[in-house]
């Protein structure tokens, strides 16, 4: 961690929050009330907080899964996609096969949510390799074919007898994620994110694999001249990517919805696109820019009710913020000339490798 | 089926598919100029919702539907104009920007709409496009339905893509603009303003991109939903690779994405079971995936693209 990577996130925060303000002003209503609020629903009692901490649990899967592709030079805008891949699968485990303890049945229907992911990643890889398609037109593609499939499974093949309403029959007590408290939605895939979190730190900075795929990332003619086998790195990486997108998936339907449904994602994919950047693609930034985003979110709710601020200005304050930190170059130019000298090392360090 | 019918059928397949097909044209079109300069947007699906709202509002404000698109279009140079301060003054990523562009869409666009229209009102009565059978023309057998019987904005995009392919191959605007896309270095040294090339091809593509979404809530739909674009400006974008980043080809991919769309919405009508429409929902974007994969082979774009340019 370094002052830059602390720094920047936070001014941007501040500049974006000051400009959702304004629009609130302009739409005439009161923006210190909508605030106000905003903090309290997010963070005003234990129920708002394991509020947050639910609704940043799928954006912490989704963000790393982008974070993951990224630091290898890939783009995986699928993790929407996959997200609902990982949940049919784990319906389809979760639901369909009776009769297992929960030690045995919960890690398979999380494993199935896992692979199921990754494969619908790896196709995506696999496009890439074989015809050198382009993996942000692809993983959007995959997106919608994922949809509609699930819209369809849920409408059809896995409809809940007697088929009256477009949804797959419960998943059974033994594969759902326990709650972490009475009376919240708080559930174990939270700690399962954060565990995925220090996974993802290892693998990328303490294993051989990981090195690789920063290395092809940074700079991939010095991958090949390296002699990393770059194919094989982009099919191992679209499906860890994918794998946790699916993981995200697994937690929304074992751990709150308990049954699939056509649309369950509101868009956590595409959200966690927006959290990998705000975090800077580190597991620690990845995990706090999910809970500001979910803090956002939950307390979202409270000032839409209270001061009649639709819901949607969280979607600009996080574009915004997107936007901010996108643009450090502005900032470093502007806002830091001075401490750029004492923190020189910092900055050197923290290009993308 | 008796030889009329099937003639009348397939002529208002026709005619589905240019609509299905001319959002996603234009902001296919548009995209040819961003990423002939080495700018690639994907925020234009954030565009095409912004274009959407703003030609409704200014239908809506103003009481003439062409007063919309020049709502839209405005729109559009402006948020042309932002994007590529973004990616090319501040050096952002222009993939991070695109998204902001697609959230910040969505989020605005919805409480715009709410804050003007009001929620859960009907629709206020706006001005909008209607379909225009051009005389003696729209009377032809099969080519009247299919081609003459479009509104003002579909007939005037018919006219403008031609004008596009030849400005991007057949004029010293279109050298320009490739040559900042393939080497921007070399463009420099020859007296390009390589910035000022992108900012106003980044307009440009914008404007493109609004209309698209304004043809959505003015020809097509004669109002604005939220989220009304529903993933067009990423087919956009695909449609731009697809068609190898020439005006000619993203026209066939535009009309083979309108083809599976239409498709998919006329077997469904045939088809009673619910439950596998909504597989065949799927097939303009499988066709897309299957396009990319067998047809194009590797498609390689500019050679500059998704860089800013920096002067030394």
């Amino acid at each position: 961690m370094n002052l830059r990577s602390v720094v920047i996130p936070l001014v941007a925060i501040i500049l974006a929050l000051i400009i959702g303000a304004l629009i609130i002003k302009l739409l005439g209503m009161d923006p210190v009330l909508a605030y106000t609020n905003l903090a309290i629903g997010a963070f005003g009692n234990i129920y708002g907080i394991s509020n947050t901490l639910t609704q940043a649990t799928p954006l912490i899967f989704t963000g790393l899964s982008f974070a993951l592709a990224r630091r290898a030079g890939l783009l995986n805008i699928g993790a929407e996609g996959q997200l609902y891949i990982g949940g049919l699968c784990s319906v389809l485990t979760g639901a369909f096969i009776h009769g297992l303890p929960m030690i045995i049945h919960l890690p398979l229907a999380l494993l199935a949510g896992f692979v199921g992911g990754g494969f619908w990643g790896w196709i995506a890889g696999w496009l890439k390799v074989k015809f050198g398609s382009n993996e942000i037109i692809t993983t959007v593609m995959l997106n919608y074919i994922a949809i509609y499939l699930v819209s369809y499974m849920v409408s059809g093949p896995i409809i809940e007898p007697p088929g009256d309403l477009p949804q797959s029959p419960p998943v059974l007590p033994s594969a759902q994620l326990p709650y972490l408290g009475s009376g919240t939605q708080l559930h174990l895939g939270f700690v399962l994110a954060l565990i995925m979190a220090g996974l993802y730190c290892i693998f990328m900075w303490h294993t051989r694999k990981g090195y690789e795929a920063r290395v092809v990332g940074f700079n991939p003619d010095a991958g090949a001249y390296a002699g990393i086998n770059r194919n094989q790195l982009i099919y191992l990486i679209m499906f860890l990517a994918g794998g946790l997108a699916g993981l995200g998936g697994s937690g929304e339907i074992l751990g709150i919805q308990h049954r699939l449904y056509q649309n369950f994602s509101p868009g956590y994919g595409y959200d966690g696109i927006a959290v990998a950047l705000l975090g800077l693609n580190t597991p620690i930034g990845t995990v706090l820019a999910a809970i500001l985003f979910g803090a956002l979110r939950s307390g979202g709710n409270l000032m839409q009710v209270v001061a009649k601020v639709p819901l949607d200005l969280v979607y600009v304050i996080e574009a915004l913020v997107i936007i901010f930190v996108a643009s450090e170059y502005l900032f470093r130019r502007v806002k830091l000339p001075k401490l750029n000298f004492r923190f020189r090392r910092g900055i050197e360090r923290s290009e993308p490798l | 089926m008796s030889l009329s019918s099937f003639i009348a059928a397939s002529a208002n397949f026709v005619n589905s598919d240019i609509q299905t097909a001319m959002p996603i044209l234009l902001a296919a079109t548009g995209l040819i100029f961003n990423e002939r300069t080495g700018v690639v947007n994907i925020g234009v699906e954030g565009v095409m919702l912004m274009g959407a709202l703003a030609g409704v509002a200014g239908s809506f404000l103003l009481g003439n539907v062409w007063l919309g698109v020049l709502v839209a279009i405005a729109a559009g140079g402006i948020l042309g104009l932002i994007f590529t301060f973004f990616v090319e003054t501040a050096r952002a990523d222009q993939v991070v920007v695109g998204m902001a562009f697609n959230l910040l869409g969505l989020g605005l666009t919805t409480m715009l709409n709410r804050a003007m229209f009001g929620l859960n009102t009907t629709p206020p009565r706006i001005d909008s496009f209607h379909p225009v059978s051009i005389p003696f023309l729209s009377k032809l057998p099969f080519f009247g339905t299919a081609f003459f019987t479009h509104t003002y904005l579909t007939y005037l995009a018919f006219l403008v893509i031609p004008l596009v392919s030849f400005i991007v191959f057949k004029t010293n605007i279109g050298l320009v603009l490739r040559s900042v896309g393939e080497h921007p270095r070399a463009a420099d040294t020859v007296g390009i303003n390589v910035v000022r090339v992108r900012y106003l091809a980044g307009m440009v593509s914008c404007m493109f991109g609004a209309v698209g979404g304004a043809y959505l809530s003015l020809s097509q739909l004669n109002f604005f939903t939220e989220n009304m674009t529903a993933g067009r400006g990423f087919i956009a974008l695909a449609a731009v690779v697809f068609g190898k980043w020439s005006p000619a080809g993203v026209l066939g991919a535009a009309i083979l994405f309108g083809a599976g769309s239409a498709l998919s919405y006329q077997l469904q009508t045939l088809n009673s079971y619910i439950s596998s429409s909504q597989l065949l929902l799927t097939l303009p974007y499988v066709l897309t995936l299957l396009g990319l994969a067998g047809f194009v082979g590797k498609a390689v774009g500019p050679a500059a693209s998704g860089k800013p340019y920096i002067k030394e």
